[in-house]
């Protein structure tokens, strides 16, 4: 045990002696979130509505028709009472819930105006306005066919309501995505790196020429980025809710817990990686474009996963910053508790123990 | 479990490693006496570091027996690394760390106890005269220095063998020859030294060389046997001329 916190206290000073290391670690990440707190718009498609009619009439089934076969939305369910408006955001895919007052085209007969409310998740700021304004498009786009037979105008008022995040605040998309970000590359980028450099200067054939067990080798090099780690997710909380007002609805506990392992997971990684590797380049290379890329692009973080081609969207199911993703923005925005990210909890949990089998594999292999 | 030759402190017998189809060391058979100066020479490719991975217990052998400071390298790795320092061509030691927090380091890593840790390291600095350098970064001292202390380090927990592959790799001639007197001192205090190289003229220094080609050994003898063996003046000659038949 002494022999490991001495691995454990050498490797801090590496880090803290490191100017460029120091960087990477607590600058990166502050000017990341900071950037990314400002916007950037998608397109929407096959988004799943829900529909709460409480008039079935004819102009009801028109417009809900012609939503429906718009191409931007999928009925997911039709609803028959709207008691718990959350709940239908939480459990399912549901993105909208559009509702028909009762009397609504007999309304929009007699008095020429009948309401209707769009409800959208707004936990992704970014979609939920999008699909707000197209969903009125679309009915902005019947009223104006059906007033070209009618003498006096008839109108259609929506009335829209934002549900999760109602200032409609993209950065609490960003904050999330940003935060798998910062802990894919502290934790697996910075570990295989400097796994990578004890090989390249040769100090780890002495290491293991050394007494000390392999596992111990590994787990000393990544105990000091896993406290690292854990600190910047702390901080992006911070600057999260100090500088965007981002909240934690959700237990602030899960919240850390979820972080802690999607840190482990990323340090699985990075070990695997660092078994791949043999210089610090090679290690940044693979890092940079197994890891950094995916979790942009294939996370869900900028663009939306529906948005994607099908076989992108198969890809994403083996991106776990996806996953991390969906938890976090459910304990942050939705404040939902550990029933509903279970699951996902479940497959970051696999896909941690797949990469430390690998890596021990991997790490014998190459001994031979 | 010692082995029945008191002073053999390597003892391989038969020692075969292959990777698939390669053979890496083809029936090696070689013992290494406590306290000398052993030199193991080949070209790069020859199996050299195939054989001291497995002597350091970090490979293990396909077939044959190997002890190293009289423990199995099967099953008793862990002993062995206990028993054996290494040093390698890229010195090994943190250039982001000082001296003293390295040798600390590596001390540490050996299990030696803070009281060990100091008195040695007060000696040490004191032998090499660089009591005022302790907390300077390794990064900032010139190579020949890098080297000395890598091997000082190397020996810092007093192994009963030392493995130094290819060692001298890269530094001018005059380091070389002081790094050979730290070699001589370490033997002097019994500590065996295991050594690979590619200067013949270092190869002159050692007590006993085998010279391995193509996964075998080729040649195990005293340098002065060698060369009269082989009827030449250095062992370089001797190096050719067991090379060259091979080719």
């Amino acid at each position: 045990m002494k022999k490991f916190l001495g691995f454990v206290k050498k490797e801090f000073y590496h880090i803290m002696r490191d100017p460029r290391t120091l960087l990477v670690l607590f600058g990166i990440p502050v000017a990341q979130l900071l950037i990314f707190g400002y916007v950037v718009t998608n397109d929407i498609k096959d988004i799943k509505i829900a529909i709460f009619d409480q008039s079935k009439d004819d102009v009801t089934l028109n417009l809900s028709n012609k939503i429906i076969s718009s191409g931007y939305f999928i009925l997911n369910e039709n609803l028959n009472s709207i008691n718990n408006i959350e709940d239908i955001f939480r459990e399912g895919d549901v993105k909208e819930v559009i509702v028909f007052e009762p009397g609504f085209g007999q309304k929009l007969i007699k008095n020429g105006v009948a309401h209707i409310q769009l409800i959208a998740d707004a936990s992704d700021a970014n979609t939920a306005n999008l699909i707000v304004n197209y969903t009125n498009a679309i009915i902005q786009d019947y009223i104006r066919k059906e007033n070209r037979q009618q003498k006096i105008p008839l109108q259609i008022e929506p009335e829209v309501r934002m549900i999760f995040n109602e200032g409609l605040k993209s950065v609490y998309m960003f904050v999330p995505g940003t935060m798998a970000l910062i802990l894919m590359l502290v934790s697996a980028m910075m570990t295989s790196i400097s796994i990578a450099r004890e090989k390249e200067m040769g100090t780890m054939e002495v290491l293991l020429v050394s007494p000390l067990r392999p596992a111990q080798i590994v787990i000393g090099k990544v105990i000091p980025y896993v406290v690292l780690a854990f600190i910047n997710a702390i901080t992006i909380i911070l600057i999260g809710y100090f500088v965007f007002g981002m909240p934690v609805k959700g237990s602030l506990w899960l919240l850390l817990a979820e972080n802690l392992l999607f840190i482990s997971l990323a340090l699985s990684l990075g070990i695997l990686i660092s078994t791949l590797a043999n210089s610090q380049q090679v290690a940044m290379f693979i890092s940079m474009f197994a890891l950094m890329l995916p979790t942009l692009l294939l996370s869900g973080f900028i663009i939306p996963i529906e948005n994607m081609p099908l076989i992108l969207q198969w890809i994403t199911y083996i991106i776990p910053p996806k996953y991390f993703i969906i938890i976090i923005k459910n304990i942050m925005i939705k404040g939902t508790g550990f029933e509903f990210v279970w699951k996902e909890t479940l497959v970051l949990v696999g896909m941690m123990l797949m990469f430390i089998a690998l890596s021990v594999r991997k790490f014998k292999i190459r001994l031979e | 479990m010692k082995t029945k030759f008191n002073n053999s402190i390597i003892k391989v017998e038969d020692l075969v490693k292959k990777f698939g189809n390669f053979t890496a060391n083809d029936h090696l058979t070689f013992e290494v006496k406590e306290g000398e100066i052993f030199g193991f020479l080949g070209a790069n490719g020859a199996g050299k570091t195939t054989a001291i991975k497995i002597l350091c217990g970090l490979s293990v052998p396909t077939s044959g027996k190997v002890e190293v400071a009289g423990y199995d390298v099967y099953r008793q790795t862990n002993q062995i690394k206990r028993n054996i320092g290494y040093m390698s061509q890229k010195f090994s030691l943190y250039e982001n760390l000082t001296i003293k927090e390295n040798i600390r380091f590596f001390a540490g890593i050996y299990g030696m106890s803070r009281k060990d840790i100091r008195i040695r390291l007060e000696e040490l600095l004191d032998r090499l005269k660089i009591e005022n350098l302790k907390n300077e970064l390794i990064a900032s001292l010139p190579l020949g220095w890098k080297q000395k202390l890598a091997f000082s380090v190397a020996i810092f927990h007093k192994p009963k063998i030392v493995f130094l592959d290819e060692p001298t790799g890269g530094v001018d001639p005059i380091t070389r020859r002081q790094f050979w007197d730290m070699i001589y001192e370490a033997a002097n205090n019994g500590i065996t030294v295991f050594v690979t190289t590619h200067y013949m003229d270092e190869a002159e220094y050692c007590n006993r060389v085998s010279i391995m080609v193509d996964g075998r050994i080729e040649a195990l003898d005293r340098p002065q046997e060698l060369k009269k063996t082989y009827h030449v003046d250095s062992m370089n000659e001797v190096f050719l001329k067991l090379a060259r038949v091979k080719n």
